[in-house]
C-alpha cells in the first residue's frame, strides 16, 4: 500500500442535476474501498471552494455509504436557473466534471489504479 | 395474484431518440404479466412554450412529437396488450389524445381506448397575486402580471383509475414524472394510497425510468474510464418489478449501453436534494436504504425504498413572460487570435456602458472560458492567452427587446470596426420564459379522467 495522488476522476463518478438556482452533484466511487478517503477530503466546505467563483449561500453534503456515494447540493449556483442565465450551461450539466478535476490522495495498491478504465471495479 | 409487471421506458425527454421504443416493446413483448410503455417527454418549460402554441392555434399545444414517437409501436402495443402512459398532453391532452385517434386511423388499426387526464391546469383556480403569495424559493411571480402557464403536479391516483377503467392509452399534461410508472403499479397490483413503503418503491422505479437511457449508458460514457458499448444504439431501460417492490432495472438484448452498480446509482441520485426526503405528489420517498445490486449481465437489482405520508401540498411550475435572450458570436483565429478577442470584449464593453449602462451582459470565450464562467461574467478561469482559435459569445436577457438588439448590433458592428480577423458574426434573439415554484394546496387539484375512443 502506497498513498497517492489521484485525480478525482479517476476514481469517482459525477452527475449534475438542477432545479430552478440549485445544482445537485452526485458523487459515485466506483470502488467502494475509496469510500472513507472520499468522506474525508471531499468535504462540503472544499466543494464550496471548488465553485467559490458562482458564490453559493450554502453547500450541504448527503451521504449515502450504502451506495459508496455522496449527494452534494448547492444553492444558488445557477445564475438564476436553466431560464434566467445568460451562460451556455444554465442547468450546470458540465460542472460534475469541474468536481471531478480537483486532487485526492488515496491509498492504493498501484495495480487497481491501472484498473481505473475497467467496470465494476 | 399478478406476481410481476413490466415498465419499458421509450423517452426520457422531448428531443429523445424517436426510434429507442421500438426495441423496449419487442422486449415487453416477450414477457407475462401486466406490461406498460413509458414515455416522459414535458420539461418545466416545455409546457409554458406549450401553452403559447395553444395560445395561437388551440388545435395545439400538445407534443408534436407525438407521432414520431407512437408512430413506430402502436399497432405492436395494441395488439399484444402493451399499454401507453405518457405526459404528451402538454397544454392539451385532449389534443393529443385525438392525434393518436388520427395515428391510429392512419395505419388502419381499431381505435384504441384513450383516457386523458385533465385538472392540472391552475388557469382560472388562482390569480397571479394568488400564486404569488405561494411562491417557494424564488421572488419572480410578484413582478409579472401575465401568468402564461401555471401547472399543477398531479399524483399516480388519476393514471392508475384510467388504467383501471380500461385505457389502452393514458395521455397526461403535468403529472409528476414517477407517477408514469407509479400509476401502472398501483393499477397492477392494487397498492393502496397508504401503502407508503410500496408508494415509494414505485415512485423510485418511476425516477429510475424517468429519463430513458440515462439508466442504461446515456449521459454516463467517459472512456476509458467509464467506456459504454453501442452508444449509436443504446437500449433504453425496461424495469420489471413485483407486488412488494422489488425494482430489477434491465434493457433489451442486442442492443447497446450498460446496466450494472455504476449507471443505476448515477441515475439513482440525479435531480435529488435530501435523498431521505424525495417529494412526490403520493409520497415522501427515503433512498437512504435503497441498495443496489448486479445479479447478472446488464440486470441490477434496486431495494431498500421506504416512504412517509405525503406532502400537505403539491408543487406547482408557474411560468412567466421572461423577455428575450440575445446572442452573438463572433470568431478570432491564428497569430494573437486572443489578443485581439479581449481587444473586442473590451471595445463592446466600452461601447455598450455609453449606449446602454444598465444592460448586465455576459462576454465566453468558447474552446477558452465558456460553460466554467462566474455567474457575474468574470471568468473563473484566467482570460485564454494561448488558444488560436476564439469565438466569443455575447448575451443579455432583457424583457426590452431594443436594449438586447443594441448588444447584437455592436458584435456585428466588429465586422469592420473591431480588431483586425474578425469572422463569423451570428445573432440569435430567442424569447424566454421565467419560471416559478409554488407550493399549492391539495384542494386545487381536481383531476377527472375523460375517455376517448372505443367504448367511450
Amino acid at each position: 500500500m502506497t498513498l497517492r495522488t489521484v485525480k478525482l476522476h479517476d476514481i469517482a463518478n459525477a452527475r449534475s442535476g438542477d432545479k430552478q438556482n440549485r445544482l445537485n452533484i452526485a458523487l459515485v466511487c466506483r470502488d467502494p474501498a475509496h469510500y472513507a478517503a472520499v468522506a474525508e477530503q471531499v468535504t462540503a466546505g472544499r466543494v464550496a471552494e471548488v465553485f467559490a467563483a458562482r458564490r453559493p449561500t450554502r453547500v450541504v453534503r448527503y451521504d449515502l455509504p450504502l451506495l459508496a456515494a455522496f449527494n452534494f447540493v448547492l444553492d444558488d449556483v445557477l445564475e438564476g436557473g436553466v431560464n434566467a442565465s445568460l451562460g451556455l450551461d444554465g442547468h450546470g450539466k458540465s460542472l460534475s466534471f469541474l468536481l471531478l478535476d480537483i486532487e485526492i490522495a488515496i491509498e492504493t495498491p498501484v495495480a487497481r489504479l491501472s484498473q481505473a478504465g475497467h467496470r465494476s471495479a | 395474484m399478478t406476481a410481476k409487471a413490466y415498465i419499458g421506458a421509450g423517452a426520457g425527454f422531448a428531443g429523445d431518440r424517436t426510434d429507442a421504443a421500438g426495441p423496449v416493446v419487442r422486449a415487453l413483448a416477450r414477457r407475462d404479466g401486466p406490461r406498460f410503455l413509458m414515455f416522459e417527454v414535458l420539461a418545466e418549460r416545455t409546457l409554458a412554450l406549450s401553452q403559447l402554441e395553444r395560445r395561437r392555434d388551440p388545435q395545439r399545444g400538445y407534443n408534436p412529437a407525438i407521432t414520431r414517437f407512437l408512430g413506430p409501436v402502436l399497432a405492436d402495443c395494441l395488439r399484444d396488450r402493451i399499454r401507453i402512459v405518457g405526459n404528451f398532453g402538454a397544454a392539451n391532452p385532449r389534443g393529443a389524445a385525438e392525434a393518436i385517434l388520427a395515428l391510429a386511423r392512419e395505419q388502419g388499426l381499431p381505435a384504441p381506448r384513450i383516457a386523458i387526464v385533465e385538472g392540472d391546469d391552475l388557469a382560472g383556480k388562482l390569480s397571479a397575486a394568488e400564486l404569488a403569495a405561494r411562491e417557494s424559493g424564488s421572488a419572480i411571480l410578484s413582478a409579472a402580471s401575465d401568468v402564461i402557464a401555471a401547472n399543477l403536479y398531479l399524483g399516480a391516483g388519476p393514471i392508475a383509475q384510467a388504467l383501471n377503467e380500461g385505457a389502452d392509452i393514458v395521455v397526461t399534461g403535468r403529472v409528476a414524472d414517477s407517477a408514469l410508472a407509479l400509476g401502472p403499479l398501483m393499477h397492477a397490483f392494487g397498492w393502496a394510497a397508504d401503502d407508503w413503503d410500496r408508494l415509494a418503491a414505485g415512485t423510485l422505479a418511476g425516477h429510475l425510468l424517468e429519463c430513458g437511457s440515462q439508466i442504461t449508458g446515456g449521459y454516463f460514457a467517459d472512456p476509458p474510464w467509464k467506456p459504454v458499448p453501442g452508444m449509436a444504439d443504446l437500449g433504453y431501460p425496461v424495469a420489471e418489478i413485483d407486488a412488494d417492490g422489488g425494482i430489477v432495472i434491465g434493457k433489451p438484448d442486442k442492443t447497446g449501453g450498460r446496466v450494472d452498480r455504476q449507471t443505476v446509482i448515477e441515475q439513482l441520485l440525479y435531480e435529488i436534494h435530501d435523498p431521505s426526503a424525495y417529494l412526490a405528489p403520493d409520497v415522501v420517498l427515503d433512498i437512504g436504504g435503497v441498495t443496489v445490486q448486479e445479479i447478472g449481465p446488464d440486470r441490477v437489482r434496486v431495494t431498500g425504498a421506504r416512504g412517509r405520508p405525503a406532502p400537505e401540498t403539491l408543487k406547482a411550475t408557474v411560468c412567466v413572460d421572461g423577455g428575450v435572450l440575445g446572442e452573438a458570436e463572433i470568431s478570432y483565429a491564428g497569430a494573437n487570435a486572443a489578443g485581439r478577442a479581449h481587444l473586442a470584449a473590451t471595445t463592446v464593453s466600452e461601447r455598450m456602458a455609453r449606449r446602454a449602462p444598465g444592460l448586465v451582459f455576459r462576454v465566453d470565450a468558447i474552446g477558452a472560458v465558456s460553460v466554467l464562467g462566474a455567474g457575474d461574467g468574470s471568468p473563473q478561469r484566467a482570460w485564454p492567452s494561448d488558444s488560436s482559435d476564439i469565438r466569443l459569445r455575447f448575451a443579455a436577457q432583457s424583457r426590452d427587446r431594443a436594449q438586447v438588439e443594441l448588444l447584437l448590433d455592436e458584435v456585428e458592428a466588429l465586422y469592420c470596426a473591431g480588431p483586425a480577423g474578425g469572422a463569423g458574426v451570428r445573432r440569435h434573439l430567442t424569447p424566454r420564459l421565467a419560471s416559478a415554484s409554488c407550493l399549492i394546496e391539495r384542494r386545487f387539484a381536481t383531476p377527472r379522467i375523460v375517455m376517448l375512443g372505443a367504448g367511450a
